[in-house]
């Protein structure tokens, strides 16, 4: 991860993603839902290479799918990193 | 009137002239749409497909959900942020707004209209709050038997002032009977199943059925014979077959019931399941587009509509119920949310999320009839659930 920025149409449509999509589980301002809280203060101090880990292959036993067919290893490094400044 | 200095004779001619220059109107017609992304409601009329007006300031609706008062003037809008709002359908305005938890899910309103519940996530539990004023009357924590809190999903009225809940980490079943609100008398059905993620009520308000996150499998409790407790149907629906991850969890509240069948959407699977509702045994199974999220009935049980989750939710299916066949594949858009019938069944609005639109379908032709501008529209809930058990 670090310095990987998605192109503008791109970063639109990964941010609609986390709001609409993502949202389904874990609230649309990331408060939290079925899904645990996304927000800056609940992942402060996770691993974001863990977290990434997460969203590409999922959660085991648990209700969290894998993205990895719906986005790169980059791109979801980019999401932990949005997450983790709060979404804009 | 929004000055509050004016003197109160003048204060009277200005309502005598509002009421004048007003139509009366009924409001069997009318419902809102949620707009998720900006907190606020549009309240639409399904006759002339119009839209009336908007209503800002509800918090954060994804996810939300709606109740109508029996009179279907008042919507209860319960928000993912905890925000329950009353909403004045006619007036067009709120009512009153009160932050009753950090996170909810839905609720319910009792059979005799006088009872709000909400289920909430964080912290678990259930308020039930007196429909009029909001003004809490009962506070039921979900801790299990080792005291640890659980989020409360599938919540439903049913018959005898009741209201149903599922314990999603506990896997238990609850029954809160609120006939004296001051005293709910609550019986709970233990290890019903792993994971219940949602629930419906059948339009009869007899049968409670709990999706199965956690496990292939419904738990199922007949509200007549409740000593009979709570018993596991379709086990293992999906045994030896390899469950596809689950990117937007399915809706239980529309499964259709139409008649002797229930068609429910299987978890993680491409399908919608047909039980018997006499046997409680699975007869049938249809292959959809992708995994359903709303599976919901036409109000004549002749037709069912479903959509899709991510990533197959620019589509819409119809299955004839008669020949379980699919007799329609419509592609309204990016984004298909949810769907609603007019009461009578003879068009449905289908909400297009990433389209910001709603879109009108003549149910019988397939053809769009009309369409109306929405900020992401997700939930359509239409009044005449006023009146149906479970809604
Ligand atoms: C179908 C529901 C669902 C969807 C959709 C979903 N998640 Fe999750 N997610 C979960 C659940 C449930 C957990 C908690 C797993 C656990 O209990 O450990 C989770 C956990 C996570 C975690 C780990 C959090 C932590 O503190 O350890 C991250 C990061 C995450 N999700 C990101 C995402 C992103 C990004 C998306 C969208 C691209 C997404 N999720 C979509 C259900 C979902």
């Amino acid at each position: 991860m670090g310095t990987y920025e998605p192109a503008l149409a791109r970063r639109a449509e990964l941010l609609n993603l986390i709001r609409q999509d993502c949202g389904s589980c874990h609230g649309m301002k990331l408060t939290g839902g079925l899904g645990l809280p996304l927000t800056p203060d609940m992942l402060r101090g996770k691993s974001p290479e863990a977290l990434q880990q997460t969203i590409l292959y999922g959660r085991g036993g648990t209700p969290m799918p894998p993205w990895a067919p719906f986005m790169t290893e980059a791109e979801a490094g980019w999401i932990v990193e949005t997450l983790l400044k709060g979404l804009p | 009137m929004r000055k509050l200095s004016v003197t109160p004779l003048f204060l009277l001619l200005i309502i005598l002239q509002g009421c004048a220059s007003s139509t009366l109107r009924g409001t069997g017609d009318l419902g809102v749409v949620i707009e998720r992304a900006a907190g606020s409601i549009q309240v639409v009329e399904t006759t002339g497909h119009t839209r009336l007006g908007q209503i800002t300031g509800l918090g954060d609706l994804s996810h939300a959900s709606v109740n109508y008062s029996r009179d279907e003037r008042y919507a209860y809008i319960f928000g993912r942020d905890g925000g329950l709002t009353k909403v004045d359908l006619l007036e067009m305005r709120i009512v009153k707004r009160v932050m009753q938890s950090g996170n909810s899910i839905g609720g319910a309103i009792s059979q005799d209209g006088k009872l709000i519940a909400v289920a909430n996530y964080t912290p678990g539990g259930v308020k039930v709050f007196d429909a009029a004023t909001l003004e809490l009357v009962a506070d039921i924590p979900s801790l299990d038997d080792n005291g640890k809190p659980s989020k409360v999903i599938g919540l439903v009225d049913a018959p005898g002032n009741r209201f149903v809940w599922s314990l999603f980490e506990a896997g238990e079943i609850w029954v809160g009977d609120l006939r004296d609100p001051a005293k709910p008398a609550v019986t709970k059905f233990k290890q019903v199943g792993k994971e219940p993620y949602d629930a419906m009520i059948t339009a009869d308000g007899r049968y409670y059925l709990a999706g199965l996150f956690g496990e292939d499998g419904l738990a199922l409790l007949d509200l007549w014979n409740m000593e009979a407790g709570v018993k596991r149907v379709l086990n293992g629906y999906g045994k030896g077959e390899q469950k596809l991850p689950v990117y937007k969890m399915p809706h239980l509240e529309g499964w259709a019931a139409t008649g002797n069948e229930l068609l429910v959407p299987a978890v993680g699977r491409h399908e919608v399941l047909v039980i018997d509702q006499n046997t409680w045994k699975e007869v049938g199974r249809i292959p959809v587009h992708g995994q359903p999220v709303f599976v919901i009935a036409r109000p004549d049980n002749r037709q069912v509509w479903v959509n899709f989750a991510f990533p197959n939710n620019d589509t819409v299916q119809v299955i004839d119920v008669q020949s379980r066949a699919i007799v329609k594949t419509l592609k309204p858009g990016k984004a298909v949310l949810h769907m609603e019938f007019t009461p009578r069944g003879e068009q449905i609005w289908v909400s297009v999320r990433d389209e910001d639109r709603v879109d009108i379908f003549d149910s019988e032709t397939f053809i769009k009839v009309g369409e109306l501008g929405a900020d992401k529209p997700s939930g359509i809930f239409f009044t005449p659930r006023a009146h149906r058990i479970g809604l």
